[in-house]
């Protein structure tokens, strides 16, 4: 194994002096995924910065109804707040939906942010992969893509975002927050993750040696009825293949208000905001939720090995807002 | 549970009771020690180097700027390797795996294949290193893609297994017959994956070569290695205390062959362990099979025609037929009877014995087509099988030692509450899945290998049993400490057992369901001899008196039968059609496996091939990706098991299965748990549903796609 160095942080100016803008240093959260990557050759960082014992691992609930989660808040405490999961259902649901018990005490919320796609040929030197080397190629599109994008890939690249929790996150306008050498930054998670086009390895529009800080997410009264739903191919310790974040709320029978997000069908977590504007003032119903997934799903280019997800993220989304509506009406 | 107090005089009966391992405070504190595990001093590790691509020849090995790195000892390779000598056939009648038979040539026969082996004073050094070394290639063309129909198949006459098997007219059976079946099957490449990797530490000692290992049978590999590398047997040592998991792949493999070979070349200790990655592409998997059944039948069910013909890969460079079409040799009559086993190489890993090889993927086949037969005829599943229930082998024409197959399906369905099913499918429903309930038939052979043992009475009243028997895990050592207890009439805890050292002698490997039957053979016998003469002699000399045994000539003595354990598996699923999820909410199963030797471990092992049979049904399928040959996702993130909460309550039990004319009774519960548990989970499915799955795994993309009536991916 190549040898790298190790310093351990405790206040952010301290950590974005050391990381510095060298290429070959990364900094280290939960290590859930980095140290993975590191024992398959795919990241074989120089230095690693844990920032594990930065003071960045509180939740923050705001009065007006929001709330602000330090980057390095673990994935158990998020799950596991109760304003969490008082104003957020979906998020904690989403987030418990993800990985194992182990690995979610140790993974942190800027790190599942950051997580690598687990296509399998990126997790293999041996191979092509444009998101690894620029330029080699994507083996995938012509390979195995059981579990690829259906949704705003490209031609150089169609694996998909991980994350469970992110698709929460994207239904509900979580913005991050970041710290850089030059002062701190902010981007909604909708320009969050850049567009695939031609450079699938910038994943990114965070600043070059940027530490994430937190997340906020505004108050969204909506939010407090809300659900994550994933389907995978074993009932645990699994990545999607589909999954849905939803909220909605009814009034006199009409959607007066909804959120959604897909997971595992793009490479980042995908607001749909197509079916959301469709549903506005709609007639709340199966019928009205079929024709907005569909209207979603019609930018859908499915290869031939996932074309099953159009029809999955269809029955998933109606699926849910009809248990969503149903309970309300209860 | 060994609690039996030392003042007991005559003491039987340990056998049929449960009882904890004996070495399972070592595992459970810690201290047990495994291959990888000891520590020696001077310890130099191996790390192998495999192939890149799937087919060609190596044209050079960069070593020189490897051999500079920090700690790095030697390279080695095709061009710089000692000789093996590898033209020999085996304990178990095949020649040795080639990829096992490292650094002889140039070529290139699959991805994965083991080109050199880098040598360090460190693991994290040999990795780095070998992680490092440039190999380059002349790539050739490949053909890695399976399919039933491929031109190049043949039918292949594996040992022990003729290709074709033939009586009757199948084509005017299928003719005359009422109802008729015809569909194929298919089976993905599945990995046995034991937690344990393969591992061991070769050394020199005194002019002996010593090998530490985690295998399914010191003296077989320890044959092996001295044919290997031209050595006396007796002059090669191989030990293998505990092993963590097997499954039929921790035979000779590069690991042990390149760790011998780097110890002579290097002369001190060297250690080779493979990573989970390099074992999707060194031990051996099952191959992936298509499978056609076709049954034709009476209106009453009655069979008059069966043929089942499986086709599976294997690799340019060893002939390994996974047998799925013998199963029906077995399980059912007809008047017309043909199965044949089918081979293509491929430019492929070399597939091996994988828990019921065969029987796991032939069972899927056959006992999907009975109940797809059933459906047909409106026959009950279970019903159906009594009617076709064979007195003799179908086409042996031999008795059977014993055959509860239908007190298996009798006890099963009292348990199961199969008798208020509603046949129907797709009738019932909880919330947004549908329930359904499955059965399905399962068999595995019985057999004994000979085997010797020595039991010793110490001058302090104890006992020591030795034997190169192997426990990889099924609790081997506890049943023989009770089987030798019980022939001794003492208590289990005056029985000290000794195994997994070639120097014990020879005996059978842990395979083929035939260990713990194997091995209690010769413990018996060499128990009873030793019995009869303390009865003659009631002093004991400080060095103890030892009794041996070799069971050859009384395995020769047997009488043909058909020797087999037989078991009813039962299952009910849950499926989300709209999801395609699927979820076993329960499972029965239940044998007729001959005597009982440890129940607490013997209802382990059947619940873990049981647990196997959700994995198969549901999850696991290793994905052979076509432009390189290699394997996409090979580790426990892209290759699905079933975790703990895809396993339901499982409940394995037994009935009575005893064969007075069997010496020693024991049957073996190693295989037959998976055997049938597929089947019965995919009937289950589509009583649930109504919808059949033919081909395994039953992913949520192919329930989702069949519910919809578009056609499966």
């Amino acid at each position: 194994m190549r040898e790298f160095d190790y310093q351990r942080v405790t206040d952010v100016s301290g950590a974005l002096a050391l990381l510095g803008d060298d290429p070959d240093a990364r900094f280290l959260g939960g290590g859930t995924n980095l140290v993975d990557l590191m024992k398959t050759g795919v990241e074989r960082p120089a230095r690693l910065v844990d920032i594990r014992r930065l003071p960045l691992d509180r939740i923050e609930a705001g009065e007006d109804g929001g709330l602000r989660i330090g980057a390095t808040v673990t994935n158990s405490d998020l799950a596991a707040h109760p304003e969490v999961r008082r104003r957020y259902p979906a998020l904690a649901q989403a987030v418990l939906a993800g990985a194992s018990g182990q690995l979610r005490n140790m993974a942190t919320v800027g790190g599942n942010l950051l997580q690598r796609t687990r296509c399998g040929y990126f997790g293999d030197v041996s191979r092509p992969c444009n998101k690894r080397v620029p330029g080699s190629g994507c083996p995938a599109i012509e390979g195995e893509h059981h579990n690829h994008a259906i949704l705003g890939a490209s031609g150089h690249c169609v694996a998909v975002h991980p994350s469970d929790m992110g698709v929460a996150l994207a239904a509900f306008d979580a913005v991050v927050s970041y710290e850089t050498a030059d002062g701190p930054g902010e981007l909604p998670l909708s320009e969050f993750y850049l567009p695939v086009g031609d450079t699938p390895h910038l994943e990114t529009a965070l600043p070059s040696g940027a530490l994430i800080t937190g997340v906020t997410l505004p108050p969204a009264p909506v939010a407090a009825h809300s659900r994550y739903r994933k389907v995978r191919e074993r009932a645990s310790y699994a990545f999607a293949i589909g999954s849905v974040a939803a909220a909605v709320d009814v009034r006199d029978g009409a959607v007066h208000d909804v959120r959604l997000a897909f997971g595992a069908v793009a490479s980042r977590p995908w607001r749909a905001r197509t079916a959301e504007r469709t549903l506005i003032g709609a007639q709340a119903g199966a019928e009205a939720f079929a024709a907005a997934a569909d209207a979603e799903l019609t930018a859908a280019e499915p290869l031939p090995h996932n074309a099953y997800k159009v029809t999955l993220m269809r029955n998933l989304m109606v699926a849910v807002l009809t248990e969503l509506t149903e309970e309300a009406a209860r | 549970m060994t609690t039996t107090t030392a003042e007991t005089t005559v003491t039987r009966g340990s056998v049929g009771t449960p009882h904890t391992r004996v070495e399972g405070p070592e595992k459970v504190t810690g201290t047990a020690r495994y291959a990888g595990d000891i520590p020696y001093a001077d310890l130099a590790y191996g790390w192998l180097v495999l192939s890149t691509v799937a087919r060609g020849r190596i044209r050079s090995v960069e070593a020189e700027p490897v051999l500079r790195m920090p700690g790095v000892l030697g390279v080695l390779h095709h061009g710089n390797a000692p000789h093996l000598e590898s033209d020999y056939v085996g304990l178990l009648g095949v020649r040795p795996d080639p990829a096992s038979v490292v650094f002889q040539h140039d070529r290139v026969p699959h991805a994965g294949w083991p080109v050199a082996l880098v040598v360090a004073e460190t693991s994290e050094q040999a990795r780095e290193a070998a992680e490092t070394l440039v190999v380059h290639y002349e790539e050739e063309p490949h053909d890695v893609a399976f399919h039933a129909g491929h031109p190049a198949a043949y039918a292949y006459d594996a040992p022990h297994a003729p290709a074709e098997a033939t009586k009757g007219d199948v084509e005017a059976e299928l003719g005359a017959s009422a109802l008729v079946v015809d569909e194929e099957y298919s089976t993905p490449e599945e990995h046995h994956n034991p937690m344990e990797p393969h591992a061991a530490t070769a050394r020199w000692d005194g002019g002996r070569l010593e090998v530490v290992d985690s295998n399914q049978g010191s003296m077989w590999v320890a044959n092996e290695l001295a044919r290997l590398f031209s050595l006396d047997p007796s002059s090669v040592r191989v030990r293998s205390e505990h092993v963590g998991g097997g499954f039929g792949c921790k035979g000779v493999r590069a690991h042990q062959v390149s760790a011998v070979m780097a110890a002579t070349v290097l002369q001190r200790p060297v250690r080779v362990v493979l990573t989970r990655r390099q074992m999707f592409s060194l031990v051996g998997y099952r191959s992936p099979t298509t499978q056609r059944v076709r049954l034709g039948a009476d209106a009453d069910g009655r069979l008059r025609a069966l043929e089942h013909l499986s086709l599976n890969p294997t690799s340019t460079v060893f002939e390994f037929v996974e047998p799925g079409a013998s199963v029906a040799r077995v399980m059912y009559d007809a008047d017309a009877h043909h199965t044949v086993n089918r081979l293509v190489p491929l430019d492929v890993p070399t597939p091996t014995w994988m828990r019921a090889p065969g029987e796991a993927p032939g069972s899927f086949a056959l006992e999907s087509a009975l109940d797809e037969l059933a459906e047909k005829s409106g026959i009950d599943p279970i019903a159906l099988r009594v009617r076709n229930e064979p007195r003799i082998g179908p086409l042996s024409g031999l008795p059977f030692s014993s055959r509860n197959l239908l007190a298996c399906f009798q006890e099963g369905a009292r348990r199961f509450g199969w008798a208020d099913r509603d046949p129907r499918p797709g009738l019932r429903r909880d919330g947004r899945w549908l329930l359904g309930t499955g059965t399905a038939g399962a068999f595995f052979p019985s057999g004994a290998a000979p085997s010797t043992a020595a039991v010793t009475a110490q001058a302090d009243g104890t006992f020591t049993v030795r034997i190169t028997a192997a426990d990889i895990g099924t609790g081997a050592r506890t049943a023989l400490c009770l089987v030798a207890a019980d022939a001794l009439q003492v208590a289990p805890d005056r029985v000290r057992v000794r195994i997994g050292d070639s120097d014990f002698g020879q005996a059978f490997i842990a395979g083929g369901s035939m260990g713990t039957r194997s091995w209690s053979w010769a413990v018996t016998a060499a128990a009873r001899d030793l019995r009869e003469r303390l009865a003659l002699d009631g002093d004991i000399p400080p060095e103890g008196i030892t009794a041996r045994s070799d069971t050859a000539e009384a395995i020769g003595a047997l009488a043909a039968k058909e020797r087999h354990s037989f078991g009813a598996q039962f299952a009910e699923v849950a499926v989300d059609v709209t999801t395609g999820e699927v979820r076993v909410r329960r499972m029965l199963g239940i044998f007729a496996a001959g005597r009982i030797v440890n129940p607490l471990t013997a209802r382990s092992q059947l619940v873990g091939g049981m647990t196997w049979g959700i994995s198969m049904a549901l999850h696991e399928e290793a994905i052979r990706d076509a432009a390189s040959g290699g394997l996409v996702g090979a580790d426990f993130a892209g290759y699905h098991i079933a975790t703990h909460a895809d396993v339901p309550t499982i409940e394995a039990d037994w009935v009575d299965d005893t064969d007075p004319d069997d010496p020693v009774g024991i049957k073996g519960v190693g295989e037959i748990g998976i055997v049938g548990a597929a089947a019965a989970i995919a009937n289950a499915v589509w009583h649930a549903t109504g919808v059949r799955h033919r081909s395994l795994p039953i992913r949520p993309d192919r329930v989702l796609l069949a519910g919809t009536g578009a056609s499966g991916a």
